[in-house]
């Protein structure tokens, strides 16, 4: 059982990172417009260079 | 140590400041518009270019999911290009006043509560893991070690998650009442405390992992709420910020657009036909005719000349008007008539929602039975530990998570369906009260009307005559030459070649025809006998006598399906109007509603709902006007369509979005579904509650069957409220 003692600490880790991704992608108001989203993927304007 | 970067030049570490105080001094204007037509990434990327392409505009960026783009512009950008800009790109756009949705821009306590929902999820996941292992028998030290990461993570979580729970338990518990909040605060905090004094003893019972899924299905029902809301807010909003409040201004003999809240009293201000008046005034100059409707709830217009005064709401009708400001804002007899019934008693306040009398019940219920259980247990074994673990499970087993879901879920759901066929469900409680309603009134005006008119009798009159009339009702945009003009033009008229035609703004059109003066308009002008009850316009060819051409309100779409499926479904129907007995009694016959009252004034229309809810009907007031205000918030429940006035939407408790009346029925069914759902959720968490109590209270209760109870009912209710049709 001693693998325990890595397994807990490393799993509450990833879990953690989950977390702070999500915290951080409502913070950055990335729900604010769920349906613009899939439709902009679709378009072509900024396929070759990102947007500025 | 740091030091302050020194630069030899003094204007090259002055530039950029003073160019940051100059952008703040310029703060960049927001606009916002309304794009209603758009669907799919080739509009988002044919608007966004347009509008980039404006000059002034700094960015744009378009919100597929609210249909709206916002603007970061230079400041006195105005919005008029840039809606003509995404005209001529192919999209419908329309203003919204800026203001009024940057309320709405940031949604803080709905985010505040994803958070809290996230961390609660994320911390009851991981505990859960843990205690499953406690139950597969994991012993000893390894079981200890396992409480002890599992405190670890509850406390910190409970701490930030449960805090909406905690401040309202205090909330209440400091004016002496009790809510739902008490005794979930009470047993998240009572489980917490035995846990840990389980886990220090290492005993064999926490309640780590139950009180964390507590805290995250309460914070889903919560979070659902206010998602509900938030939507029907946030539409509400969009149909308030539509009617941007602009005047014309006549200032040393130029002409200015501002916004009504500039406005001075003494202000001249130039009131185009088919514009509404912004302000009270009096007439200094021209001739037209009012539409004032909105206000009394009549059809028939009113005539305006100089000298008159005029009320804010009004609709000018034909001729240019200049009027002097007499009241402005919130002194106008519009304001001040919506803040009167504002402070009225309305039905909403006097309804005591299902959730709130279930707490009622509830939250006494619980207290007394666990504090029995702790007594029972205290004397009788005479161990506080094993008494105070029984206390927390009572506690833990009859904790409201499925009552905290049974409400949100079904109004969700319900009010998603409802959306989507064009209703508005504003208030949280609408759905309750709609399902009760026993009785409909109506109002006749922009409500079972849409405010066309169209004309009657057109059969067997003169052709000659029929021409005349749409020569001459073409030469005028007044809505009822634009109707009589419409219609004759179906009926295949053509008009007849008149010269010298020419409009007298506030009587009608005149025009030559074979050397005979051709006019159309109101009856005083023309010399006709009287005016009719009826809405009428005359038309007199030469010296011969003017004939009527009388007019009716036409239906709006889904009148008659909406007041026979109502009928049908036993409601009770009846027309209050404030417009003429004739024009009442022809619509209530054509749409077989056998009770109607005309000339109602607005006061007459509140007592006729107050008398009916007195005799024990439950009434439903559908209506637009401010005549209808009063009636709508005194009412049980409030239906207004969109096209209502703003004070008449706030008053009442659903909005029509389209302009069809046949979802009102539909509303009605589903809200009694919503309503039976709802009930029977309660009944299932109860049965929940009643097979596991006993098992609590007899001390046979593990953290395991606890945590099955919880999930299995909250799951249950959850589905249950899906089956909504």
């Amino acid at each position: 059982m001693d693998v325990l003692v890595w397994l807990i600490p490393i799993s509450l880790f990833l879990g953690g990172l989950g977390l702070i991704a999500f915290v951080w992608s409502v913070r950055t108001n990335q729900y604010d417009d769920p349906k613009g989203n899939s439709q902009r993927i679709l378009s072509q304007q900024w396929d070759d260079r990102p947007k500025p | 140590m740091s030091t302050a970067q020194i630069s030899a030049c003094p204007a090259c570490a002055a530039a950029p400041a003073a160019e940051e105080l100059a952008g703040k001094a310029l703060k960049d204007a927001t606009l916002a518009l309304s794009l209603p037509g758009i669907h799919c990434a080739a509009c988002i990327d044919t608007v966004e270019q347009a509008l980039n392409a404006q000059p002034g505009v700094k960015e744009a960026r378009v919100n597929l999911t609210l249909k709206r783009a916002m603007i970061r512009a230079e400041p006195g950008l105005e919005a008029e290009p840039l809606v003509q800009a995404v005209r001529a790109a192919g999209y419908e756009a329309h203003e919204l006043d800026a203001g009024t949705i940057a309320a709405t821009a940031t949604d803080r306590a709905g985010r505040d509560l994803l958070m809290r929902l996230a961390v609660a999820g994320f911390a009851s996941m991981n505990v859960m893991l843990l205690s499953v292992s406690v139950w597969s028998g994991a012993e000893d030290a390894t079981r200890d070690m396992f409480h002890w990461i599992s405190a670890a993570i509850t406390f910190p979580a409970i701490a930030f998650c449960a805090q909406p729970f905690f401040r309202n338990a205090f909330r209440a518990l400091s004016v002496g009442r009790l809510n739902m909040d008490v005794p979930i605060s009470l047993a998240i905090l009572l489980a917490l405390a035995t846990s840990l004094w389980e886990t220090m003893l290492s005993g064999e019972q926490a309640y780590f992992d139950a009180a964390l899924t507590l805290t995250f299905f309460l914070l889903a029902g919560r979070y659902l709420d206010h998602r509900t809301r938030a939507v029907a807010r946030s539409a509400a909003e969009e149909l308030a910020a539509l009617e941007v409040p602009r005047a014309t201004r006549l200032a040393a003999g130029r002409e200015e657009v501002v916004a009504v809240s500039d406005l001075a009293i003494g202000d001249l201000l130039l009131v185009r036909p088919g514009a509404r008046m912004p302000v009270d005034g009096v007439i200094t100059e021209g001739r037209s005719e009012l539409d004032r409707s909105l206000l009394t709830g009549e059809t028939r217009p009113v005539a305006a000349e100089p000298g008159q005064a005029v009320s804010a709401g009004e609709v000018n009708l034909t001729g240019p008007l200049t009027l002097r400001a007499t009241a402005v804002g919130r002194d106008t007899s519009l304001a001040r008539m919506a803040e009167l019934v504002a402070i009225a008693e309305s039905g909403r306040a006097r309804y005591t929602s299902l959730a709130d009398r279930a707490a009622k019940l509830y939250a006494p219920g619980v207290h007394i039975l666990s504090a029995l259980a702790f007594a029972g247990w205290y004397f009788g074994t005479g161990d506080l530990r094993v008494a105070l673990n029984i206390a927390a499970a009572v506690l833990i087993i009859t904790c409201p998570c499925a009552l905290g879901l049974a409400v949100p879920a079904v109004t969700t759901a319900a009010s998603g369906r409802l959306f989507r066929r064009g209703l508005l469900i504003k208030h949280e409680t609408a759905l309750e009260r709609l399902a009760e309603v026993d009785t409909v009134v109506f109002d006749k005006t922009g409500t079972l009307t849409s405010g066309d008119l169209q004309p009657q009798d057109l059969e067997g009159r003169d052709p000659q005559a029929l021409s005349v009339a749409l020569a001459l009702a073409e030469g005028s945009a007044h809505p009822l030459s634009r109707a009589l003009a419409h219609a004759l033009r179906g009926r295949g008229v053509t008009p007849a070649g008149l010269s010298d035609l020419r409009e007298r703004p506030g009587y009608g059109t005149e025009g030559w025809l074979n050397g005979q003066l051709c006019r159309l308009g109101r009856a005083s002008w023309l010399g006709a006998p009287a005016e009719t009850e009826q809405t009428a316009t005359w038309l007199a060819i030469g010296a011969g006598p003017a004939q009527a051409f009388p007019f009716t309100d036409s239906l709006r779409a889904g009148a008659e399906e909406a007041v026979r499926a109502l009928q049908a479904d036993g409601k009770r129907v009846i027309l209050i109007s404030g417009d003429s007995r004739a024009a009442v009694q022809a619509l209530a016959g054509r749409l077989g509603i056998s009770e109607w009252q005309a000339g109602a004034l607005p006061g007459d229309k509140a007592a006729r709902i107050t008398e009916l809810q007195a005799a024990g009907a439950r009434v439903l007031m559908v209506g637009d006007g401010l005549n209808d205000t009063a009636a709508l918030s005194s009412a049980h429940a409030s239906i207004s369509p969109s096209s209502a006035l703003d004070a008449a939407r706030v008053a009442s408790d659903v909005v029509l979005l389209g302009g069809d009346l046949s979802p009102i029925p539909v509303s009605l069914r589903t809200a009694t579904r919503a309503t039976r759902r709802i009930r029977e959720n309660f009944r299932i968490a109860t049965v929940y509650n009643v097979v596991a109590v006993p098992l609590a209270v007899a001390g046979i209760c593990s953290p395991l069957i606890a945590a099955l109870a919880m999930s299995a009912s909250s799951v249950t209710v959850s589905l249950n409220a899906l089956r909504l049709r």
